[in-house]
């Protein structure tokens, strides 16, 4: 008998069981491993503090989702000793394992940063980047009665990287329709020296930033936050005072990773690029937002990496090289409010462009433009997750980025 | 492709002057690369994060990121900010003459 272990039963690691399991004969035994017995439609955090969505919207069992012939064990993950192949569980239990994949994810920690998890977070300091704190800053936004709000990133890279932006568009419609938008002044700061790191999409997202009054300020990387002060301080000391602090804590991979020496400097997995394979064990890869990969830590990478993973991992189990080779692509809306909403498609070695997705020329979406096409394909997309997605069902999408439908453009022109 | 000139060789660099060859960089070119972004002086500190800069690229294919040159080098944040002002990330890899890093999307 031969054994996979998957560990992390999120968006990569619940594809990954769905698509493997029909492929795979009945040697190989599959078990995926998780401590939480709840799967969040991570997606749907963003729009809960300004009430579009509420809990029930985004969570459900995760036993739902994995199939017949795989094994759901929930418990939380001590470490994984590579020598040995071996998975330490908490509570003393080991699974061994012929091959591995590491799908823990990354997850938000206020913890990395002086002053937010302190007496002030989540009554002046938020986050939405978690079921809770999505909630309770739905209680902040409801009772809120204006002032200074702070988007700020606390650094690169985190997960959903157009989330933070979003929330900016959201909360600017948000107050808007409670006819309170002229008390209210909105700020974001980024540490990246523009609103997004690649220049087409820069400079058409700062032109929306415009648009809707949200001031940026780029480079800034804070430091510390002073609670009592209610200041945002960064490295180089510049000052930012708030009334309500949203922010994007730092980002790292499951403790479990760094305890077991298979992680960088937060703790996610360096693997090929291409293939997703360890860079230290040739049967240990890493999927989704747990790896180390120079694309978006988003689900649109999770489903395409999955697609191209499950294509090489029969061809890696017998012994023959990986043909099937990972291109970074990446593919996210991005809601603007006001019922309009924004498509970026990407990948490693091109930058998001302009033009229409997926079918050249016909869309329905458009690429780096405000329609409302884009809107519903967003609000679409949950129930697209859950039935669809998460089930490994096929999607109408091609796994690798395609440059037709794109039109090149020159920053400046 | 860009040229530039420095310490008497030329090299290629891409529209915002990162080397197009890291290879191509000679630690006799720091100080001048230096002085393009307002670093007037050089001293060891500056030479720590530069030399790690060099070997973690060579090692990773990867230009660093601030959090990995405080947690592997040792220089804290805080200090790479006073070395190199306003944009460490991009002023240090400048120097040390490999690609602008990438920030990840």
């Amino acid at each position: 008998m031969k054994k996979l272990v998957v560990l992390g039963a999120g968006t990569a690691g619940t594809m990954v069981v769905n698509k493997l399991r029909p492929v795979l004969s009945d040697e190989w035994q599959i078990t995926i491993v998780d401590q939480d017995e709840t799967h969040y439609y991570q997606p749907g955090f963003l729009f809960i503090p300004f009430g579009v969505y509420d809990r029930r919207d985004v969570v459900k069992p995760k036993k739902r989702f994995i199939p017949a012939g795989v094994d759901l064990v929930v418990s939380e993950i001590d470490k994984v000793d590579p020598e040995t192949a071996t998975v330490h569980l908490a509570g003393g239990t080991t699974l061994d394992y012929d091959q591995l994949v590491i799908a823990t994810g990354t997850h938000p920690r206020p913890d990395m940063t002086p002053g937010l998890d302190g007496s002030q977070w989540r009554k002046t300091i938020h986050d939405f980047y978690t079921l809770d704190g999505a909630v309770a800053l739905r209680e902040a936004i409801k009772d809120w009665k204006g002032g200074r709000m702070v988007v700020s990133v606390m650094e690169l890279p985190f997960k959903c990287p157009v989330a933070p932006l979003e929330f900016n568009f959201l909360a600017d419609w948000y107050f808007h329709e409670q006819g309170m938008r002229d008390d209210v002044e909105i700020i974001y700061t980024t540490p990246t020296s523009e609103a997004f790191t690649k220049p087409v999409a820069a400079k058409h997202l700062t032109g929306v930033l415009e648009s809707k009054d949200i001031a940026v300020e780029t480079d800034y990387y804070p430091e510390r936050v002073d609670p009592d002060r209610k200041m945002l301080v960064s490295y180089d000391e510049r000052e930012i005072p708030y009334d309500l602090l949203v922010v994007i804590p730092i980002n790292m991979g499951a403790d479990f990773v760094g305890r077991s020496g298979l992680g960088n400097e937060l703790n996610h997995v360096p693997v090929d690029k291409y293939t997703f394979l360890s860079t230290q064990y040739d049967n240990i890869f890493a999927l989704g937002d747990a790896a180390d990969l120079p694309t978006s830590k988003a689900g649109s990478v999770a489903h395409f990496a999955v697609e191209m993973f499950t294509e090489n991992f029969p061809d890696h189990i017998a012994g023959r090289p990986m043909t099937e080779k990972f291109d970074g692509h990446a593919n996210c809306f991005i809601e603007s409010g006001f019922g309009k909403g924004l498509l970026i498609d990407f990948n490693y070695d091109t930058e998001p462009l302009p033009g229409k997705y997926p079918l050249p020329g016909i869309g329905p979406f458009s690429l780096l433009k405000e329609t409302e096409a884009n809107h519903w394909g967003k609000m679409m997309f949950k129930w697209t997750y859950w039935n669809m997605l998460l089930p490994g069902r096929e999607l109408p999408l091609e796994a690798h980025m395609s440059l037709a439908g794109k039109i090149r453009e020159e920053v400046g022109a | 492709m860009a040229t530039e000139t420095l310490a008497g060789t030329t090299v290629e660099v891409d529209d915002e002057g990162f080397f197009v060859d890291p290879s191509n960089w000679t630690e006799d070119m720091a100080p001048e690369l230096a002085s393009h972004v307002g670093v007037d002086e050089l001293t060891e500190d500056h030479w720590t994060v530069i030399k790690f800069c060099r070997t973690d690229f060579a090692a990773k294919g990867e230009s660093p990121t601030l959090r990995r040159v405080s947690t592997e080098a040792g220089v804290p944040t805080k200090q790479l900010f006073q070395l190199f002002p306003k944009k460490p990330a991009k002023k240090m890899s400048y120097v040390a003459g490999v690609p602008k890093p990438k920030g990840c999307v």
